[in-house]
């Protein structure tokens, strides 16, 4: 119960919050019939074959289905290097 | 004369669907409409329960499926409404004894002396959920506002728009307007973004849907002073095509308001 307290207390979203955000995430996999781990790997062959063109933040990539009403799509946001307006030196 | 045939389906169980049908089985046929249910939930039939029934059946589905009943004699008449019947499911046999083409001819013969067929679909996605909405011309999705239930909802919308049956349109169903309040438990708003379909009605949980399930009589019988009466009178008046109101807590009568404001703090979930 303590645990649970302090796990409460931790996070302020509400649980209410918390079952819609998780909903949408699983509903937008479960709609689009990609898991999590085809998401993972999609997302690292996409920085593999962009990389092999751009210089990108591959740290950065984020590979995400997104949902407008019941239309599903894969959205891939890669941060170039070339844009960064403090460039780090690898 | 062409009755609808409505098919109340969830996916997950123990959502409140059979409570549903019944419900609004009886309340479209207090305002006059000639009504069947069908319990589709061959194997664990409890829409007689819910009636009050169990103890009039002789004949169910799978007897009139295979011949050994004709269809008029496995009505159970309830004698409370002129116009209300069940077809009762059958309890010892299970959902391989029905095909989809079996409810479609049930369903056919019945349309012709009645304005509306209900049919009780049973949890799940595979037989007893194919057969019954084979003949269903309209569906009803229960959920209630909880993650699992939501998700299994979804599962269901997918499913039913794949076969091109509907239109699908959502019962929310045990809403607690404190819980929602508070931020611990998913609103109204959020099921039907989350789902992205129709509502046609809402039901708050109230500890009278058991009782009025121990006792055989569903709440829809008398619904005054109660929410959850209303709300199922709602719902069948928007399946009758009428533009109902959506019931806030702060809407009902001297009675509700009073409630509302100590229960709910007047917020609509």
């Amino acid at each position: 119960m303590r645990i649970l307290d302090r796990l409460k207390s931790r996070r302020q979203k509400s649980s209410g919050e918390v079952a819609k955000e998780r909903l949408r995430l699983v509903l937008a996999h479960d709609r689009a019939d990609i898991s999590p781990g085809l998401l993972g790997t999609l997302k690292d062959e996409i920085i593999d074959v962009i990389s092999q063109h751009v210089d990108i933040d591959a740290d950065g990539v984020q590979v995400t289905i997104s949902q407008s009403t019941r239309q599903s799509r894969l959205v891939a946001d890669i941060p170039l290097m070339a844009g960064r307006r403090h460039r780090k030196k690898a | 004369m062409a009755a609808r045939v409505i098919t109340i389906t969830s996916g997950k169980g123990g959502v409140g669907k059979t409570t549903i049908a019944a419900n609004l089985s009886v309340a479209l046929a207090m305002s006059g409409h000639r009504v069947v249910v069908i319990d589709a939930d061959v194997g664990l039939r409890n829409l007689d329960m819910m009636l009050g029934l169990e103890n009039r059946i002789v004949y169910d589905l799978v007897d009139v499926i295979e011949g050994r009943s004709r269809l008029r004699q496995a009505l159970v008449h309830d004698k409370r409404l002129p116009e209300l019947f069940l077809l009762p499911a059958a309890q010892t046999r299970d959902k391989s004894a029905v095909q989809p083409a079996d409810m479609v001819r049930v369903c056919d013969e019945l349309r012709e002396q009645h304005d509306y067929i209900m049919i009780d679909s049973p949890a799940g996605i595979e037989q007893g959920f194919r057969y019954a909405i084979a003949p269903a011309d309209e569906i009803l999705i229960i959920t209630n506002p909880e993650v699992a239930a939501v998700r299994d909802a979804d599962r269901v919308v997918g499913l039913i728009e794949a076969e091109e049956k509907g239109p699908a349109r959502l019962i929310i169903n045990r809403i607690n307007p404190d819980m929602v309040r508070r931020g611990e438990m998913l609103g109204i708003a959020d099921v039907i973004e989350l789902l992205a379909i129709d509502l046609i009605g809402t039901v708050p949980e109230e500890p009278d849907i058991l009782v009025s399930a121990n006792r055989g009589r569903p709440l829809a019988f008398s619904p005054d002073g109660c929410l959850a009466g209303q709300a199922f009178h709602n719902i069948a008046r928007r399946l009758q095509g009428e533009d109902v109101p959506f019931l806030t807590l702060r809407e009902q009568g001297m009675l509700g308001r009073l409630f509302s404001f100590v229960r709910a703090g007047g917020e609509s979930s």
